[in-house]
């Protein structure tokens, strides 16, 4: 059997709630291997959610999510995240090849420390991010961009099949999201999977192959040619873009009017 | 020195101070990192109904019953405030307050009741309300051998597991690790270092046995390792300062002595830790500022010169320097910069630029001037 | 029968006054710094006593409230040099007060008559025979008069700030721009703590003092969301544990302290067990009754978009539910149930279908989102 019809992602009804609202509603999602996906939104439109249900960071309601058709809980080992950068401490006392180093505790198990082979390893991750220099830095002392890549690394060292980032993008800078944009290239390029929380719908044509438009409900999944579109678009926005053809089936659309957030919108109808 | 250690008491306690100062050093580490300082406090009070429950029902005042009962009250309290805080509207420094003084409270409660039973003097439950050192016995300082090695076997076993809990918990969750019980692992941990403290410093200063060696240590280094050893140092350091000091002068309560001893160090610390020291930042700032005040006489300097037909070596009086710095006292620049050989002291009291000085001074205007890119 | 009047009339004065300062401390999540005042507060205590040789005067009492507030001075120095968090700067500052306090007493046996036991675990019961008089007639316990007077302290703050103390608690940002100086509010309010917990101790003991500052709002704050409200039942929450806590005490012959905690804590597990919204039981119902009621909505939008797919015939399977849904065999027979009875769905050989009413409820949850 090809492997490539087992999909790298496969969710089926996936439903969350944090409170009484569902943040989730009935998501089906079918990703198959090696694409690049950007899952996009508005603001609260779940996209964390999303990520952090599949990771098992939060509890669904109801839903079944698989990866490489089995459950997600049984793949941690193949499965890599990369979280929001603010998501921990960054005055916490470690450097940042330890930081990369925590990259392989999945794989040691009990008792097993970080040896020399996992340290190589961890390098040759600060090298494909461009920190090899920084490695014995404390990790307080990297900028937003550097941090960034550091988690980068992170998540490179888990040699992982499939891969989750939460605005990987957030707050950096155009040279280092070059860079970054050319490594998640590399891992496609490598058959591996990778899915992106994406905010800039301008660069999401350029970026990926694959796209998933996500509000609240599942509005489309699929190749970007064929879903990313202005009618979509509009659906997951509720109709607050500005569009510009762009030619090749492809728009670029630019949010007008500080968005409002679903919850907002609903509070208003 | 030779008898001091023949002591008998004195070797006990010293063995006791040490055995908690190292193992109240590295789990406070974690404590501190978690922003779980204060739970120490609480808990260290939450074990009082403990000890006094466990001397109730057993009727037995061995050291190893009583501890037991404390530490199943301070396992009690951390699920208590666990729970509390699950609620939307109770905070955490709200759960932990009335951890500490209701578990108290319910611990005077059990003392009174207990110092009525026939036979059972006060004595020997309240000396865990300040701890007294001197009561340590053989038996007592190999119990907290007895739990502190192992406790820091464990700690070791599970270094990795805990030091991501502490950094990250939910990568860990996602790295597949059950995040639930290293943490209850390093909860247990926490409860055992305060138990084996009651009996040396007490209910009320057990906390800070947790807080200050770790917070000492923090400020020496930027590896958890090394924290964690620096601090377990740090312990064994205040440990054995304020048995030395509690035992060479009258009437020195030894918990506190310990405690001070450890503050001592905290502040020493703070002060003059290299990079992140008070006194160094403060060296950092004035050198820094020392700088920028020798680059901006420099700057002046030869805008002045310049305007002399660009003989750069023109002599400036020093009241002209100083009226174009912000700074009160311009000599000590100059000085510095004479010594650099950027400028040179000319009849009188006034200064010219040297050849060095007026190409640093240029190189500087440019870059000043340079639009930014 | 006088005594105990009198002795009740200084626990509920005390509750009140504490309860209304440890209201703010909760609303700002500073709960701890009572603890942490609580114990430095001896030191000042001490240093006051060698000063004036007795523990009588008034400076004693100022002494003490200002070592209350050195504490917060210099906690808010460790926290302003970024070298510690909060948390551990508290955990560092009023260990090493209370050791010196400590010291200084043992140290002086001799000439101090200052029993630390005391000061940790108060002695109400003692109150009604330090009496203060003058010019030879008796004007009731000392205890009192202190406790009316921090009490009515307090009172005068909280009706002078009330509106100022709201802002800077909810938005300190703000309060700043507005001009009302967050800060200077901060330090009256943490003098304050400070002075009512100098006023407390003798009666409560230092640890105590936190029982009845913290508890009770915490309490209060499970019952209510408006602020007036909150401090009302503060107050009458630490009155009514006070009063029960020292019956109890006379009559099982307890720690009066102890004992008045201990009825505290046990207004908290009540409140957090069965409070009418916010208490545990009450939210565990709501999250019950949501989640059947989410589940059934999810069932019905499941069918509905499924409805004449080709996938039809798959995912209206009853076992289905339990596959893709991930819900446990009773939970989705819960559901089902539920939509069966509500008429909302029919089962024909296996396949669940939609009812018009189930359709309706389908497409009313959508047009939710
Ligand atoms: N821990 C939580 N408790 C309660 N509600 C939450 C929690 N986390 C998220 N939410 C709510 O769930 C919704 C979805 O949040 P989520 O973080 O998944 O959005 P997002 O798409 O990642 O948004 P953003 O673009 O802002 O990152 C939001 O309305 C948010 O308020
Ligand atoms: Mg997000």
């Amino acid at each position: 059997m090809n492997t490539h019809e087992i999909p790298a992602l496969q969710v089926d009804d996936l439903t969350v709630a944090y409170r009484e609202r569902p943040v989730l509603w009935d998501v089906d999602l079918r990703v198959p291997q090696g694409v690049l996906m950007a899952v996009v939104g508005p603001n609260g439109a779940g996209k964390t959610t999303l990520l952090k249900s599949v990771m098992g960071l939060v509890k669904p309601l109801a839903g079944r999510i698989q990866i490489h058709d089995r459950p997600a809980r049984e793949q941690r080992r193949i499965t890599a995240y990369v979280p929001q950068r603010n998501s921990v401490d960054w005055d916490f006392p470690t450097s940042v090849l330890d930081l990369v180093l925590m990259g392989t505790y999945g794989a040691l198990g009990w008792f097993r420390r970080p040896g020399e082979a996992e340290r190589e390893r961890a390098r040759g991750a600060l090298r494909r991010v461009g920190l090899e220099d920084l490695e014995g830095r404390q990790i307080s002392q990297l900028s937003g961009g550097q941090q960034q890549r550091a988690f980068l690394a992170r998540a490179l060292v888990q040699e992982a099949q499939i891969h989750f980032m939460d605005e990987p993008f957030q707050g950096v800078d155009a040279t280092t999201e070059r860079t970054i944009v050319e490594l998640l290239k590399e891992l496609r390029a490598a058959g591996k999977t990778v899915i992106v929380v994406h905010h800039d719908l301008q660069t999401v044509a350029d970026y990926f192959d694959w796209v998933t438009l996500l509000n609240v409900r599942l509005i489309a999944s699929g190749p970007v040619a064929e879903v990313f579109d202005e009618e979509r678009l509009r659906l997951t926005y509720g109709g607050r873009l500005a569009f510009a053809a762009t030619g090749g089936g492809s728009v670029a659309a630019q949010p007008v009017f500080g968005r409002l957030a679903p919850d907002e919108e609903r509070k208003g109808s | 020195m030779s008898s001091f250690l023949q002591d008998y008491t004195l070797r006990m306690v010293l063995g006791g101070v040490l055995a908690l100062g190292i193992f109240s050093g590295a789990l406070g580490s974690f404590a501190v990192l978690r922003r779980q300082s204060l739970l120490g406090d609480a808990l260290s009070h939450a074990a009082l109904p403990g000890i006094v429950l466990a001397f109730l029902l057993s009727g037995s005042r061995a050291t190893g019953v009583l501890l037991l009962g404390a530490a199943i009250a301070g396992w009690l309290g951390t699920l208590a405030i666990r729970a509390m805080v699950r609620g939307r509207l109770t905070r955490e420094d709200s759960a932990l307050g009335i951890v500490l003084s209701v578990f108290f409270g319910l611990g005077l409660v059990l003392l009174t009741w207990a110092q009525r039973l026939p036979g059972a003097g006060k004595a020997g439950l309240d000396k865990f309300l300040f701890g007294q050192a001197a009561t340590l016995v053989r038996s007592d300082v190999l119990l907290m051998c007895a739990i502190a090695l192992p406790s820091l076997l464990l700690l070791v076993l599970f270094w990795k597991e805990l030091k991501l809990l502490t950094f990250d918990a939910a990568y860990a969750r996602a790295l597949g690790l059950p995040v639930e019980r290293v943490e209850a692992l390093l909860t247990l941990l926490l409860v055992l270092a305060i138990v084996i403290g009651l009996q040396t410093v007490g209910v009320v200063l057990m906390s800070a046995m947790l807080i200050a060696p770790a917070a000492a240590a923090r400020q020496w280094t930027d590896r958890l390792s090394r924290m964690v050893a620096l601090a377990a140092l740090a312990g064994a350091l205040s440990g054995a300062g304020g048995v030395l000091l509690s035992s060479s002068a009258p009437r020195w309560p030894t918990g506190p002595a310990i405690v001070l001893c450890a503050s001592l160090l905290v502040v020493a610390s703070l002060l003059f830790a290299p990079h992140r020291g008070i006194l160094w930042s403060w060296l950092r700032f004035r050198r820094n500022r020392r700088r920028l005040d020798e680059d901006l006489v420099l700057y002046h300097m030869l805008q002045m010169a310049q305007h002399h037909a660009g003989r750069l070596d023109h002599p400036h009086a020093r009241r002209v320097i100083q009226s174009m710095t912000p700074r009160a006292d311009v000599r000590p620049v100059l000085h510095s910069l004479e010594q650099a050989g950027w400028v040179r002291r000319r009849e009188g009291d006034s200064w010219s630029l040297t050849s060095d000085g007026a190409e640093r001074a240029l190189s500087h205007r440019a870059e000043r001037e340079r639009p930014p890119s | 029968m006088q005594a105990h009047l009198e002795i009740l009339a200084i626990a509920a004065v005390i509750a009140v006054a504490c309860a209304l300062p440890g209201t703010l401390l909760v609303l700002r999540r500073m709960a701890l710094l009572s603890d942490a005042i609580s114990h430095s507060i001896l030191l000042g205590i001490v240093l006051a006593f060698f000063a004036q040789g007795g523990l009588d005067s008034p400076l004693v009492i100022l002494g003490a409230a200002a070592s209350g507030v050195l504490m917060v001075v210099l906690v808010e120095f460790l926290v302003r040099s970024r070298l510690v968090r909060e948390d551990a700067a508290i955990g560092l500052v009023f260990p090493v007060l209370f050791s010196i306090a400590v010291i200084l007493v043992s140290r002086h046996t001799g000439s101090i008559h200052l029993d630390v036991d005391a000061v940790l675990l108060g002695e109400l019961a003692f109150a009604p025979f330090d009496r203060l008089e003058a010019g030879g007639a008796d004007l009731g316990p000392r205890g009192l008069w202190i406790g009316t007077g921090i009490l009515a302290l307090n009172l005068a703050f909280l009706g002078l700030c009330y509106k100022e103390l709201k802002l800077s608690t909810f938005d300190a940002g703000l309060a700043a721009v507005l001009g009302f100086m967050p800060g200077v509010l901060h330090y009256g309010l943490l003098s304050l703590v400070s002075l009512t917990c100098v006023g407390a101790f003798d009666a409560v003991g230092s640890i105590l003092v936190v029982a009845l500052m913290i508890a009770p709002p915490a309490t209060a704050r499970l019952l209510t969301e408006r602020l007036g409200l909150l401090f009302a039942l503060s107050a009458a929450l630490a009155v009514a544990g006070a009063l029960l806590g020292y019956g109890l005490a006379v009559f099982l012959d307890l720690n009066i302290a102890g004992s008045m905690a201990t009825v505290l804590g046990l207004f908290f597990a009540l409140t957090w067990l069965a409070a009418p919204r916010e208490g545990w039981l009450a939210r565990r119902a709501l999250r019950r009754a949501q989640t059947r009621r989410l589940a059934g909505d999810l069932l019905v939008i499941h069918l509905l978009q499924h409805e004449g797919s080709p996938t039809e015939r798959r995912e209206a399977r009853v076992i289905h539910m339990q596959e893709h849904l991930g819900w446990s065999p009773e939970f989705a027979r819960g559901v089902l149930a539920d939509a069966l009875e509500e008429g909302h769905v029919t089962r024909m050989d296996g396949l669940l279908h939609l009812k018009p009413e189930g359709r309706q409820r389908a497409e009313k949850a959508l047009v939710h989102i």
